[in-house]
Order: structure tokens, then C-alpha cells, then sequence
């Protein structure tokens, strides 16, 4: 573990950083499949439905002795009743004691009959057999107040971001990037065949939310990196993103995977003791979407953004700018060898890339533009007092 | 130095503190150590109705159903379930959960659509059984054209003006006012007083009990009489046919009334206001019928109207139950009509809901009927508890691997929203009626791992800053300054998405966004009020202060040579470490 910790270490200080915003193509097109193949899975296999979204009624019980012929012996129970409009019912067993059987919507009365065939047939209190029924609109409904739901939250937190980051881009980003997560999971959905019930459009609802907290988190250190960018000329928009991406990697990697341990124990206790349920279909919802999430907001969002930012006409000047002065440097230095990321302009001294939106850096060998004048001196944290300087080390007492 | 902006982490403690003992004091005083848990968690049905206008293009006005939600707790209560919950969800969800399996007639009962009808009284008596009194039908003297058809057949007039003639001085008048004693001199209803009225003594006189289908010609046969004499009003509500008459009880159950068959349907007014007249000193309620709906109340008032006073009540039901009663002493032409009497605001109020749901009555969809046997909830109970316990110590194993002596802080930030979290519920519950669903849990559970997130956001911050060169405690500052704003972004997006979930979305998804959006604050409070000020603490001991090798913040492990502000830890003159652990060295 304490290598992870130093492998965080060096990411912060960008010794070894991997280019994301550099191969956002690759990824972009990724991506782009990946949404494509959900979208095709889509309308060519569709979802598999709950019953939820077709109306009928289900009936539960647990704690049933299953034998080979359970399936069967219940199946003519029920069908004996001769409901009306019974159709043929479903019979399922869950795990090693459970039974479910699924009918087509039915009376009341009818209801009551399947319900005291099931429980005969199976030896159990008629107490004891769950029902659930379900009209044919609930599924619609639910799935409409979920897409109006959706509808809503994007355009509230488009706002939010808008407001927080007061960058409109940013928002775009971060929509996108939480659209492409939705599609995905979606697409993981009809691929796979998962059940949609309408705890998994819970699920996928909270996702919104959960995907859109890592971005922020991911965001937030753009910003801090970029603060101030064009004022110098050591790094371009898309460098000082990935930065700030590998910055906050282990971050990232550390909630995602401790919001995927309570959801990932759900879903297995879900899975494991009672089969199935809504406890089973909200955390597999989840877990894809979280996952995907995670994936979006350090692959696809900052990439996204940095695509964005570099169009305008300072961040391209400023891109200009850098790629000229590197060039000479190079020349000049005949050693540096151009990374993407920071640490290579710097030579060296770790604070210079970590410290870029700090304080102008007078020492170094990019010394000879007067980068510091342009750049207002601010307060550099909440302490509101003037940080330490650290001095080079060879001047530093042991 | 670092201190200046470390205001007193130990008085936040405290204030945390007593505010948990306080919460948890209340749970004593209140003796509710549980949450109060849903039917999906304990057995019980859950009926889901959605509910929508008959007329009209299906959507639902909040009045309509929160009359509807009245309509069906009478029918709930009516059949002697108790502990039944009956709330309104979103804009045209009712649900009525009803504790204890299988209760299939109540599917039946609950779903049916309310109607409201106006009927005309026969006979009226007192709910319980009592001695009848005298006959005292006294004929108010009034110019009558034709011969009163009701009253002299009627078998047995147990009218009792005392008690029912009209109830609390109600009485149907018309909007045109006293300029119109009598019906007959106005242009428009001319004609049609003339047509029923003829026809009702022709019919009457030679076969008293015989009812032709119309209802204003409807006299109530033997039957019906001794059913409404066995009648009382304890007994559940009759089935409200509109083609037959009714035994029906006043909303207080003081009265009980037999009706004839429904002669104005609810659909038939199209609007209903309470209000003071200009001019006027009491409540009144006043209705407009439509076209048709206007002559055939001409036609009932003017029928009725000729009968005694006491005996000329035209009843206003609604499911069954006779919502009020007023007396008519004259027709009332121009489809247009006022309730007036002693009303309270509240009276006329009701009253007036009562007749607007009945110009637009709500019909319902039955969505969802859910009924969880008791060991299915005690299932889902225990899963959704062991999946908990399960991602509680899946959290707290990795904050220990990965954070060493950090986890400690996160193990106690868990503990302490986890006893915020569980007050807020129970007290929730006992005071706002809020239930823990499965939904619920799985929205808890969820969020450890949001809550944990925060912590994370904060420790990473805090060896960024180590990592930048400063001081362990001088970072537990600046880290924090940072972090919070993060933390702030990212939990508003969390409650957001929370907020817009609970408003919007329907049935079980409620707990859920409920559980999240709660916890989420919790989270902020925590993070605020007990993580931070937690680790400004441990950051002057010299465990966590000088980066002990399983503290989590060692040099190593944060990936620096060295904490700044100290030596190496091998240089560290092990014995005496007096110094303590100051930022900002030269």
C-alpha cells in the first residue's frame, strides 16, 4: 500500500503521469463506440422488461422445499384455478427455497385463488406468499417521471456547475461526459439482459449524481491548476488538465472504489440471500454506473473540456506560445525531453509543477521571461497569511 | 502559527456532542429506540392508486386529490382496518398501506371511483335506533297549483323537524334571491315545472309505491322501509347505486337518511365556491350547474319544495354518505343555486370540495398492489442490515489499508453520522411519519460511500499540501480550505440529484432520494463539524503530528523525503521529542 501511496506521490508531482488529454482521441473513440454499441444493443435487443413495466402479478414465497417437479406442480396448480385471462404462468424458482410464479393481470378474487392454490400446493400459511401486482401503466409512469426527472437535474446542474466553475464548458463537459455514463449502463443493460425494474431506473437515476461527483472533484483541480494559465507561458490548457487528471487519479480510484464496496455488498447480499428484488436491481444499476462513471470522469470530462477551452482564442495564443518557447528550450538546452505533462519544463524540482497556480516560480531553468509580472499575487490558501518558501536544497540545512 | 485559524476543534466536538446526546435524549424521552420500518420491511400490502379525472384530459388539480385521499380514508377506516396510512405521492399518486397480509376486498373497495349524487329525503331518523316520533309534517300553507305528491302516501313520516327538518339551518336558496317567490312567472323555467309536475299526481295518487323510474316520482316500497328501519349507523357503508335508493348516514353518523334514487349526478354541477356574499354576514356555498344539470335541479327543487317543511330535504352524497342535507322551500330555476346557513369557514369550505370533486370526479388506476408476506420483510429486513455491516467494514478495512492511522478517523466520522443518521430516522418517524423502505436502507447504505468520500477528498487533499512543502499542521489548514469547497460542489450535486428524485419520481424511489438527500447533509455536518476539527486534533499529537510510521502521514508514504518542520524521523533523537510539530521553518 505504501507503494500506491508513493505512486500517488509521483503522480502529484508529475513524475510519471500517463497523457489523457494527449490521446483524447483514443478515447474519445472509445467512448464513441462504446455508446454506439449501447445504442445498437438498444433497438436491436431492446431491454428485458420487468414485470413492473407490462403489469401483472407476481407472486412470492420462500421457504418452500423444491424438489424437480416443484416447477411443474405449481405451474397446473395455478393453471387449475382457471383464472380468467390467466395465460401461462411463469414459474421460477430463486436460490434453493424460493418460488416465484408470474401471471398476467388478474381480479381481485382471482388473485386470492392463484394465491391459495400457490400456498397449497407448496405447504405454506397462505400469509406467507408475497403478491405483488402490478397495473400496465405503473412501468410507463415511472419511466416517464424518470425521464422528466433527468430532464430536469441536467438542466439544474448545467446551471450549478455553470455557477460554480463560471464556465459554461465545464458544464457542457460534465453533461456530456454523465450522458455517455447513462448510455453506457443502459446499453450494459439490454447487452447483458439484466432485468429493468423500476429500481434499476432508481439506480440509473442516481448515478446522475454520483458520476457528476468525481467530474467535480476532477474539475475543481483543473481549475486550481489553471488559474491564471495565460499569464504564463510554461503550460498549455490541455497540459495543466492533465495534470490536475493525474493529480487526482488515486483520488478518484479511492472513491470510486469505496462507493463501490457498500454498493458492491448490496448487491451480492441482494444476489445471495434473497435472490432478487430491488435491493439486487438498484445496486447492479449502480455498480455499472458508478464504474462507467468513474471511467467518464477521467477519461471523457476533463478531456472533453480541455477540447473546449483550447478553442479560444487565448488558450490557442497561449498554446502558441508554449509550443515556441519549448521548442527553443530544446534547442537551446538540447536535453529536455518534452513530455506532455509538467515536469519536464521545470528540470526537476518537484514544487515547480504541483506549485504552478501558487506563486510565480523565480528560480529554475526557465528562468529569462518575466512570467511573474503578469500574474497577480494572491493570498495562496485560507490560512491568509504568506506561505513558507522552500528553498533548493542544496541550500537547505540537513 | 497554525493555530489562528484552528478555532477551537475541541468546542465543535463538544457541540457535536451534546447535539447527539440531546437527539438521543429525545429518542429516550419519546421511548422510540426504532426506526419506524415500511411494509416491505415488516409484511403488509402497499396499494398504489393513480388517480384521474373523469372528465377533462386525465390530470388531477391537488384539491381533487386530496379530497380523493379523504374519500378513501373513510373507506379504509369505514372497513375497520386500522393502523392503515393513506398519503398523496407527487402530483396523482395516492397510496394506502395497510399493515398484515392479504387484504384483497380492500384492493376492491378503495379502487373504485367516488361519485357524488343528489337525492331526495324520505325519511330521516336519528343514526342509533330511537322510538319515532309523531308525524308532524306541517304544511307551510304554501299556494300549491298541484296536489303535494309525497306526502300523502308516505307509509310512515317519521319526520322529526327537531332533529333533521334542517340540519344546522341549511337550506337550498337561489342565486336570483327572494325576487323570486315563485317559479312560475319567469320566462325560461315556464316550461319546465310544467312537465314533471303534472305527471306526479297522476302517478301517485292510484299506486302509491310504485316507482316508474323516475326519480322524482320515487316512492319507497316496503323493503326499503324496514331495511332503513334495521338500518344504524355503525354498520359499513351501503353500496352507492345511483338507480336505487339509499340508506345513508350523515357524515357524523348522528342521522341516518333514507334517499330516493339519485336524481343530479356530481358531473352535472360545474362549479362549487365557498365565500361571504357582498352584503351578507355568514359562509355560504355557492354552486352553478350546467345546462342540464340546471334543469333538472329546477325540477327537483320544485318537486321537493312542495313538500312540508322538514320533509323538503334534498341530500348531497357523496360515497354513500350524506354530506349535507339542506332543506328547499321554493324551485330553483336559473341553474344556479346557494347553500346557505349557520356554516363555519371551515364548514363551507369542505363543503364546497366536497361538490367541486363531485363536478370532477377522480377515477383510479389501480398501479401497484404489493403485498409483502411478514418473513419476506424480515428477509429483505436482515439483507438490507448484513449488506450494511458488510460495506461498513469493506470501507472501514480499505481506510485502514490504505490511510494506516487515518482510518481511524474515518472509522470514527462513519460512526459518528451513522448516530446522527439513525436519530434523524426514528425521529423522522415519530415526528413526520417518516417509514424506513428497503429503498431507504439501500439509499443508507449507499451512502457510506458517499460520506466516506468526503473523508478521502480531504486526505488526499492534505498530502498534496505535505507533498507541496508545508507543515503537517499548517496543511491540515490549507488542505481543509481547499477540500471543503470540493466537498461542498460535489455533496450539492449529490443532494441535488437527491432533491430532484424526491420531487419528482414515484413510489419506493421516494425513500430512496429521501435517505440519500438526508445522509448527504449528514455528511456535510460531519465533515464540518467532527472530521476536521478531529484531525487538526490528532495533528498536535505526536503520533499523527511527527508522521509515525503507521499514522498514515509519514514521509514515506506521502512520498517526500521528509516532513518538513522536523528532521528525519532516524535523526530524531528518539528519547525526548520535545519539539512539537510547527510549520513554517526557515
Amino acid at each position: 500500500m505504501s507503494k500506491l501511496g508513493t505512486i500517488g506521490a509521483r503522480l502529484h508531482r508529475g513524475e510519471i503521469s500517463y497523457d489523457f488529454i494527449g490521446k483524447r482521441k483514443i478515447w474519445f473513440a472509445v467512448s464513441i463506440a462504446l455508446v454506439v454499441i449501447s445504442l445498437g444493443a438498444l433497438f436491436a435487443r431492446g431491454l428485458a422488461l420487468g414485470i413492473e413495466f407490462k403489469g401483472g402479478v407476481e407472486y412470492q414465497t420462500s421457504s418452500v422445499k423444491i424438489t424437480d417437479d416443484t416447477i411443474a406442480d405449481v405451474s397446473s396448480a395455478v393453471k387449475a384455478t382457471n383464472a380468467k385471462d390467466l395465460g401461462d404462468p411463469v414459474v421460477t424458482t430463486i436460490g434453493g427455497e424460493k418460488i416465484r410464479v408470474q401471471t398476467k393481470p388478474l381480479d381481485q378474487a382471482d388473485i386470492a385463488r392463484v394465491t391459495d392454490a400457490i400456498a397449497k400446493e407448496l405447504n405454506v400459511p397462505t400469509a406467507q406468499v408475497s403478491t405483488s401486482q402490478i397495473g400496465a401503466s405503473w412501468g410507463s409512469q415511472i419511466a416517464n417521471k424518470a425521464i422528466l426527472a433527468l430532464i430536469v437535474f441536467l438542466v439544474l446542474v448545467f446551471g450549478v456547475i455553470w455557477i460554480y466553475f463560471r464556465e459554461p464548458k465545464a458544464s457542457a463537459a460534465a453533461i456530456i461526459a454523465l450522458v455517455h455514463d447513462v448510455f453506457i449502463t443502459v446499453g450494459i443493460y439490454a447487452l447483458i439482459g439484466f432485468d429493468v425494474t423500476p429500481a434499476t431506473v432508481i439506480g440509473v437515476l442516481t448515478i446522475l449524481g454520483y458520476s457528476l461527483y468525481d467530474t467535480v472533484v476532477v474539475f475543481d483541480k483543473v481549475r486550481e491548476n489553471t488559474r491564471g494559465i495565460t499569464g504564463s507561458n510554461r503550460y498549455t490548457y490541455s497540459d495543466a488538465t492533465n495534470l490536475a487528471v493525474n493529480q487526482t487519479i488515486v483520488r478518484s480510484i479511492n472513491t470510486t472504489l469505496i462507493a463501490l464496496m457498500p454498493v458492491g455488498s448490496i448487491l451480492v447480499v441482494g444476489t445471495v440471500v434473497l435472490g432478487t428484488g430491488p435491493l439486487k436491481d438498484l445496486s447492479l444499476a449502480l455498480f455499472v454506473g458508478i464504474a462507467v462513471g468513474a471511467y467518464s470522469s477521467i477519461f471523457i470530462a476533463p478531456a472533453l473540456l480541455a477540447q473546449f477551452k483550447e478553442r479560444e482564442p487565448g488558450m490557442q495564443a497561449l498554446r502558441r506560445r508554449v509550443l515556441a518557447k519549448r521548442a527553443a528550450s530544446t534547442s537551446k538546452a538540447k536535453a529536455g525531453t518534452p513530455v506532455a505533462a509538467g515536469a519536464v519544463v521545470g528540470g526537476g524540482s518537484a514544487t515547480d509543477v504541483s506549485r504552478l497556480q501558487d506563486k510565480p516560480k523565480s528560480s529554475g531553468a526557465t528562468a529569462g521571461t518575466p512570467t511573474a509580472s503578469s500574474r497577480p499575487v494572491r493570498p495562496t490558501s485560507g490560512a491568509g497569511r504568506p506561505q513558507p518558501s522552500r528553498k533548493p536544497r542544496s541550500k537547505r540545512g540537513k | 502559527m497554525a493555530t489562528t485559524t484552528t478555532s477551537r476543534p475541541g468546542r465543535t466536538l463538544i457541540i457535536l456532542g451534546v447535539v447527539l446526546v440531546l437527539l438521543f435524549g429525545i429518542m429516550a424521552i419519546a421511548k422510540s429506540w426504532e426506526p419506524k420500518l415500511g411494509l416491505d420491511l415488516r409484511g403488509g400490502t402497499t396499494i398504489t392508486l393513480t388517480a384521474k379525472s373523469l372528465a377533462g384530459g386525465g390530470d388531477v388539480t391537488a384539491e381533487q386529490l386530496t379530497e380523493a385521499k379523504n374519500i378513501i380514508s373513510q373507506r379504509v377506516n369505514g372497513a375497520g382496518i386500522g393502523e392503515a396510512e393513506i398519503a398523496t405521492s407527487g402530483s396523482d399518486h395516492i397510496t394506502v398501506a395497510v399493515p398484515g397480509a392479504n387484504q384483497d376486498s380492500l384492493v376492491d373497495q378503495v379502487g373504485q371511483t367516488a361519485l357524488l349524487y343528489f337525492r331526495a329525503v324520505y325519511d330521516a331518523q336519528a343514526g342509533a335506533p330511537v322510538p319515532t316520533a309523531p308525524p308532524s309534517a306541517t304544511p307551510t300553507g304554501k299556494p300549491s297549483t298541484t296536489p303535494k305528491p309525497s306526502t300523502p302516501p308516505k307509509p310512515s313520516t317519521t319526520l322529526k323537524p327537531s332533529t333533521s327538518a334542517t340540519p344546522n339551518g341549511r337550506a337550498w336558496s337561489s342565486v336570483l334571491g327572494a325576487a323570486t317567490p315563485t317559479p312560475t312567472p319567469a320566462k325560461a323555467s315556464t316550461p319546465v315545472p310544467s312537465a314533471p309536475v303534472p305527471s306526479t299526481p297522476a302517478a301517485t295518487p292510484p299506486a302509491p309505491p310504485v316507482n316508474n323510474g323516475d326519480p322524482l316520482n320515487y316512492q319507497p316500497d316496503a323493503a326499503t322501509q324496514a331495511a332503513f328501519a334495521a338500518y344504524t349507523c355503525d354498520k359499513p357503508a351501503p353500496k352507492d347505486e345511483p338507480g336505487k335508493p339509499l340508506v345513508s348516514c350523515s357524515k357524523d353518523k348522528s342521522t341516518k337518511y333514507l334517499l330516493g334514487p339519485a336524481i343530479l349526478k356530481g358531473t352535472e354541477l360545474s362549479d362549487a365556491t365557498a365565500g361571504i356574499p357582498q352584503g351578507g354576514l355568514g359562509w355560504q356555498v355557492d354552486l352553478k350547474f350546467t345546462g342540464e344539470g340546471g334543469e333538472k335541479f329546477l325540477n327537483a327543487t320544485t318537486a321537493i319544495s312542495k313538500k312540508p317543511a322538514g320533509a323538503n330535504l334534498f341530500a348531497i352524497v357523496l360515497d354513500g354518505v350524506a354530506i349535507s342535507t339542506p332543506s328547499v322551500t321554493q324551485p330553483i330555476p336559473g341553474g344556479q343555486a346557494q347553500i346557505t346557513g349557520s356554516f363555519t369557514e371551515s364548514e363551507a369550505r369542505d363543503l364546497a370540495n366536497v361538490l367541486k370533486y363531485g363536478a370532477l370526479p377522480v377515477s383510479f388506476d389501480i398501479s401497484e398492489v404489493a403485498t409483502i408476506s411478514p418473513q419476506l420483510g424480515g428477509d429483505q429486513l436482515s439483507a438490507g442490515i448484513t449488506a450494511g455491516l458488510i460495506g461498513l467494514g469493506l470501507v472501514i478495512i480499505f481506510s485502514f489499508l490504505y490511510y494506516r492511522g487515518l482510518g481511524l478517523v474515518v472509522v470514527l466520522s462513519l460512526l459518528a453520522a451513522a448516530a446522527l443518521t439513525y436519530a434523524c430516522v426514528v425521529l423522522l418517524g415519530k415526528t413526520m411519519g417518516f417509514t424506513l423502505t428497503l429503498s431507504g436502507i439501500a439509499g443508507l447504505i449507499v451512502a457510506i460511500g458517499i460520506t466516506a468520500d468526503s473523508f478521502v477528498i480531504y486526505f488526499e487533499r492534505l498530502r498534496d499540501e505535505v507533498r507541496e512543502g508545508r507543515s503537517l499542521r499548517s496543511s491540515v489548514e490549507t488542505g481543509w480550505a481547499r477540500a471543503k469547497h470540493t466537498i461542498i460542489a460535489a455533496d450539492s450535486i449529490s443532494l441535488l440529484a437527491a432533491l430532484v428524485l424526491y420531487i419528482l419520481a414515484v413510489g419506493s424511489v421516494k425513500g430512496f432520494a429521501f435517505t440519500l438527500g438526508l445522509t448527504t447533509l449528514i455528511d456535510l455536518v460531519i465533515v464540518f463539524v467532527f472530521t476536521k476539527p478531529l484531525v487538526t486534533l490528532l495533528a498536535r499529537t505526536d503520533f499523527f503530528g511527527h508522521g509515525h510510521k503507521l499514522s498514515g502521514l509519514d514521509p514515506e508514504h506521502l512520498g517526500v523525503e521528509r516532513l518538513p518542520g522536523q528532521m528525519r524521523p532516524a535523526d530524531r533523537p528518539a528519547a525526548k521529542s520535545t519539539r512539537k510539530p510547527v510549520g513554517g521553518e526557515v
